[in-house]
């Protein structure tokens, strides 16, 4: 049984209310900081703690902190991100429906930490129930004396604010939310400037994660070296994954980054093995976006050593035999799962999703989609193969924001690592549409069940 | 159906505005969008939009821009209850491509149309976060997961069913 500092009292009954979730040391250390603590000590230790943004892209969580901006008279504004959006990823959504004061606590202790007396949580459209499972959350905090004017007494006055997004996968991009914050298209915004320096109505802001910002709970209440102590290397405390797909136990397991993909996947605490008995063919395992790995190269690097859940680990082999841990979506998919077909869906969600202001993105996702539907429905050409990888290589890194990029990437990884299975798509344009390519040589053969 | 806010709607519309500072009030707009479309059937006309930006003081351009932008804001007259089904990778691996086919047969519409009593529209969706829960879809505010054709079956009856009693 691994350590568990987000989730281990999610089972408690009631610990969606103020009185449960207070009575089993809930707020202990919204009294810590700002009773005993400096704002400069609170960003150290969050430092200290060597947290990274659990969102996707995996920066420092105290050095996005001290980039803030403090300029005179000008207010700061803290703004949680659980526009959670990217196909695979339900991990907030479980944290915010089940432990929704663990957020609050994270955020009063954030917003003290950064100066923020009006704090935000943008939160996707969808998720409309939890809306007000937030709402209720805030005013039970704020009758509590922990939100509101002159918390504890301290002098620091804090409100927090959820809004509702309407349905765009890009508002979970930093400056896209903040555009759609201030009522606007979620255009991503060309940096610099960045947040820090000029980001909600231009004033300085720091956009974080909510799995980011209820790990500064535990980090606050055992200090950041302790925090740091949990994990390896530069993979500190510990990760929310939501496992879906073919697997007996999809849902949300909180890991300390030390245990194997493979223990991950086939122990019964976990992912509890793949479904009906069938084999492992591939895993995406940190959201859609971050690159597909066929069974071998998931559970084993290149060099042969076992593969771990944590950042390090999971990108080991750069994009050529490695992956990312992203934002913790990990999809599996079993042999009887058609590659291509399932690149399709995905590059149908990005095309579906870009903004439209780039046009290697705008254009690019399009055509994506509309080759990778051809091959799919047995109407592809050979060149159709190198066609969709050159056009992914003139997305990539060409637009304001990360969506080229996260559009591009699981096209390649496909191509990359299934490259015969989108040929033989082209050379049996009968047989594809209604057989599969199945397994041939991905199986993992130290898997294959009795 | 009003264009209009009632009492109880407009009391709700004040406390989305006052979230946001003094002369901040365009930032309620993705909100307020959602209390309209609630309020006005289910849709927002052309003249909802007008009348969301006559209330926040903006140019009626700024809300068509950005309800045309969003995919939760329907421009068009939908049934009284929307089908949302989420047809990306992991539902799509976990069997959607069966339950918006089932979907499609029983109502005997696609994706995008209307049953003819005006009850159910079907619209086909990407991720909406419930990939555990696979094969899922949207209806108003609620997630109905795990779906399969039986649960389609009774899902159907019940909004039948409440549509009767109300």
């Amino acid at each position: 049984m691994g350590v568990k500092l987000l989730l281990d009292k999610a089972n408690v009954p009631g610990i969606r209310t103020y009185e449960v979730y207070r009575r089993e040391g809930g707020y202990r250390s919204v009294e810590k900081a700002l009773k005993q603590m400096t704002t400069d000590e609170i960003v150290e230790e969050v430092k200290k703690s060597g947290l990274r943004g659990r969102g996707g892209a995996g920066f420092p969580t105290g050095m996005k902190w001290s980039f803030i901006a403090k300029p005179e008279g000008v207010p700061r504004h803290l703004v949680c991100n659980a526009d959670e959006s990217e196909p695979g990823t339900f991990k907030d959504r479980y944290l915010m429906e089940f432990l929704p004061h663990l957020l609050i606590e994270g955020l009063i202790v954030s917003s003290f930490a950064l100066g923020s007396n009006d704090t935000y949580i943008y939160i996707r459209g969808e998720y409309a129930w939890i809306t007000n499972i937030l709402e209720q959350a805030i005013e039970e905090a704020k009758a509590a004396g922990f939100l509101g004017k002159n918390i504890l007494g301290t002098g620091f006055d804090c409100n927090i604010h959820v809004q509702r997004g309407g349905g765009a996968y890009i508002c979970g991009e930093e400056t896209a939310l903040i555009e759609s914050l201030e009522g606007k298209r979620g255009n991503p915004r060309i940096k610099p400037p960045f947040p820090a320096i000029q980001g909600l109505w231009m004033r300085p802001t720091v956009v974080n994660n909510v799995e980011t910002l209820a790990a500064v709970v535990p980090i606050i209440n055992m200090g950041g070296e302790e925090y740091a102590k949990i994990g390896v290397g530069k993979s500190t405390g510990t990760k929310l994954i939501s496992a879906c797909g073919n697997i007996n136990k999809p849902g949300v397991y909180e890991i300390d980054m030390t245990i194997t993909v493979e223990e991950f996947i086939y122990s019964d605490e976990y992912c509890g093995g793949i479904k009906d008995g069938k084999k492992l063919k591939a895993c995406i395992p940190g959201g859609s976006s971050v690159p597909i790995l066929p069974a071998n190269l998931l559970l084993t690097t290149a060099k042969g050593e076992p593969r771990y859940m944590n950042y390090e680990s999971l990108s080991d082999g750069g994009f050529a035999t490695g992956s990312m841990l992203g934002s913790g979506g990990f999809i599996v998919l079993d042999e009887d799962q058609c590659i291509v077909k399932n690149t399709y869906t995905l590059a149908r969600f990005y095309r579906h999703e870009s903004c439209g202001q780039c046009s290697p993105c705008r254009e690019g996702t399009g055509w994506m989609e509309k080759i990778l539907q051809k091959i799919e429905t047995g109407k592809g050409e050979m060149s159709d193969i190198d066609l969709l990888w050159d056009i992914q290589r003139k997305i990539e890194g060409n637009t304001i924001c990360p969506l080229g990029d996260a559009a591009s990437w699981p096209v390649a990884a496909a191509i990359r690592h299934f490259r015969d299975e989108f040929e033989w798509h082209v050379k049996n344009p009968e047989l594809s549409q209604t057989s599969n390519f199945g397994l041939q040589h991905y199986a993992d053969p130290i898997h294959v069940p009795a | 159906m009003a264009t209009t806010f009632n009492d109880i709607q407009m009391t709700e519309f004040k406390r989305l505005v006052a979230r946001y500072p003094e002369g901040k009030q365009k930032s309620a707009l993705l909100p307020a969008l959602h209390l309209a479309q609630e309020s006005f059937g289910g849709w927002l006309s052309t003249e909802a939009l007008d009348y969301v930006a006559s209330l926040l003081q903006i140019e009626p351009i700024e809300v068509y821009e950005v309800a045309t932008f969003y995919s939760m804001y329907n421009l068009k007259p939908v049934g009284k209850f929307v089908f949302e089904v989420c047809q990306t990778g992991p539902c799509m691996i976990s069997g959607s491509d069966n339950i918006i086919d089932y979907i499609k047969k029983t109502l005997d519409i696609k994706p995008g149309e209307t049953t003819k009593d005006g009850m159910f529209t079907l619209k086909l969706v990407e991720c909406l976060g419930a990939c555990g829960y696979a094969p899922m879809m949207q209806v108003g505010k609620i997630y109905k997961e795990h779906l399969t054709k039986e649960k389609v079956d009774s899902i159907i009856a019940e909004y039948r069913a409440q549509a009767t009693n109300n």
